[in-house]
């Protein structure tokens, strides 16, 4: 099969590399650490989330990438470049192959959106006029922004901003997109639009997108690997339905519970009444689709109520989460059943 | 007219205002172009900026702030034999212009760097990650964002210069103030005051508003 000669292996291409990376701030004399000693892979063509409250280090662990912030030590490649190595005219060109977007989408107020655009290509001056004009015009089309063209910024919603900001990061083409906190400024709509907008990039340019966020719902919706940052540490990392289904570090179970607008403790208290076993069964993929609980019911006997539940989807991946009580027939052959299944069992009572 | 402003002399007037406007002009032209890098230089080199350089900051801020200091009618007599080298004349409106440019660019670097410092930092930032030189981010950013703030500066620069040239009579710098210090002042004729603060007045007001538009013109805010 001749096309297999074209085809590359594309998982384990490792795109941002961190090697002990760490970063300090001085102020007025002291070492103020922002960034732990950090050890990171992502890779290419992967969305990568990282999640965290403000001061966790997420938005300086971001800015390492494209050294709008410079480490304190380690080594960071990028694209098999080392990035802490190179010289004023070698960061300008490195930067050209890496956008990225704003909170505050810092669009320029005195160019139009098509001016706007057009600058990454200006700055790197290979483009002559008309060429650019063309890729703009291409840009805006991949951005639904075409009859937007010659509108200043302050005439735009904040969706289309955002949209303006994309459509300006991919005009060098770069191989990687950096998002900080890109939809914290929007509405829950706009923002909806704008990662399906990224998702599809991803998909259809292959890029990399790293995004920061202190959202769940963010990572939820577009990311494949999230990082989980605390006071300047990863200290959760896999992938989203992996680490949100199965937290284990205090700061990703708050961010959990927090989307969820569920209070543990408050439920417990809920159920204190419900008589029977309690169990939370976690489904994923397929099995979120198989009828587990009636089978088992059949052949053990056993009556269940549902306490709580949601079914939904981790990006592509769908899952389940039930909280259940148990009585009559055989409760530990149902549990024992349970465990040899496809589902996360947890006994809660 | 005769009765009501006896002592004017209207070609002299119009010969003084023509004098005045050509030191304005001229000063206000020398005091863009050099006060403008001037800014941009305090700025890049200011605190927490992209070229943060603590001892260069401070002697030209120094500088800014000794010319600043200087009452203008002492800088006028203190600039006389510089004037000289550089003009061959301490009189007329070539002897005004070096010390209306002298006093008038430390002070229009000031609000350039002011107005400089409104610039939204994401926007560096951003023109930063686009992979932009210092220089293309202070040509295709930093100046067209600060614009209007720009245009105001150029505006209250103008009206001050209006002013110092006033002021420049007292060495024999002619235009209007020259004309209301000798006639108006010296040999008590108040109509020849009158005539010339109202012409001062006008074009300071004309000043104002054409600025005041153009800051709306390129504000896109």
């Amino acid at each position: 099969m001749p096309t297999r000669l074209h085809y590359k292996p594309k998982r384990f291409n490792r795109v941002i590399e961190f090697q002990s990376v760490h970063k300090a701030y001085r102020v007025s004399g002291q070492a103020i650490p922002a960034l732990q000693p950090t050890d990171l892979r992502i890779a290419r063509g992967e969305v990568f989330g990282i999640i965290g409250h403000s001061g966790a280090g997420k938005s300086t662990l971001l800015r390492l990438i494209n050294r709008l912030e410079e480490p304190s030590g380690g080594r960071i490649q990028v694209d098999g470049i080392d990035a802490t190595a190179l010289d004023a005219d070698g960061l300008r060109r490195f930067r050209q192959r890496v956008g990225m977007i704003f909170q505050h989408f810092n669009l320029l107020s005195s160019k139009t959106v098509a001016d706007n655009v057009g600058l990454p290509l200006k700055l790197a001056g290979q483009l002559s006029r008309g060429e650019i004009d063309r890729r703009v015009a291409e840009l805006l089309a991949r951005v639904g922004l075409q009859e937007h063209a010659g509108k200043y910024p302050a005439q735009l919603s904040g969706g289309q901003k955002q949209r303006v900001g994309i459509a300006r990061a991919l005009a060098t083409r770069p191989q990687i997109l950096l998002c900080d906190e890109a939809t914290s400024a929007l509405d829950p709509q706009t923002t909806a639009q704008v990662l399906q907008l990224l998702a599809e990039i991803n998909r259809e340019l292959g890029l990399t997108i790293v995004l920061i966020t202190h959202e769940m719902d963010v990572i939820r919706r577009v990311c494949d690997r999230v990082a989980v940052m605390d006071a300047g540490s990863i200290v959760e990392l896999g992938p989203v339905a992996e680490v949100f289904l199965h937290p284990r570090h205090a700061t990703t179970k708050r961010f959990v519970l927090e989307s969820e607008h569920v209070d543990e403790r408050e439920q417990h208290d809920d159920f204190a009444h419900v008589a029977g076993r309690i169990l939370r069964l976690t489904f994923q993929g397929e099995a979120t689709y198989a009828p587990l609980l009636g089978s088992v019911a059949r052949e053990t006997g056993v009556d269940y109520s549902i306490l709580a539940g949601r079914i939904d989807r981790i990006k592509d991946t769908p899952y389940g989460q039930l909280t259940l009580a148990l009585t009559g027939g055989d409760i530990d052959a149902a549990i024992a059943r349970f465990e040899g299944a496809d589902v996360h069992l947890e006994v809660l009572r | 007219m005769e009765t009501l402003l006896p002592n004017v002399d209207w070609p002299e007037i119009w010969q003084a205002s023509l004098d005045t406007l050509n030191m304005l002009g001229g000063s206000l032209l020398f005091t863009v172009l050099l006060g403008l890098p001037l800014g941009v230089l305090l700025f890049l080199t200011g605190p927490r900026q992209m070229f943060e350089q603590k001892a260069l900051y401070g002697v030209v801020s120094l500088l800014v702030n000794v010319l600043r200091s200087v009452p203008f009618v002492i800088l006028l007599i203190l600039m006389i034999p510089l004037t000289v080298l550089v003009t061959g004349t301490s009189l007329g409106v070539a002897g005004a212009i070096p010390p209306l440019v002298v006093g008038a660019t430390p002070f229009f670097a000031r609000l350039v760097e002011t107005a400089l410092r409104e610039v939204d930092r994401g926007i560096i930032e951003a023109t930063q990650a686009m992979g932009a030189s210092t220089r293309q981010i202070v040509v295709n950013a930093l100046l067209p964002e600060a614009l209007p703030g720009i245009v105001a500066a150029i505006t209250v620069t103008a009206i001050t210069l209006v002013s110092y040239t006033a002021m420049s009579g007292l060495i024999g710098g002619g235009g209007l103030g020259d004309l209301a210090v000798r006639y108006g002042y010296q040999r008590y004729q108040p109509d020849v005051m009158l005539v010339t603060v109202v012409l001062l007045l006008v074009l300071v007001q004309i000043l104002q508003s054409t600025g005041d538009k153009l800051v709306v013109h390129f504000s896109r805010k």
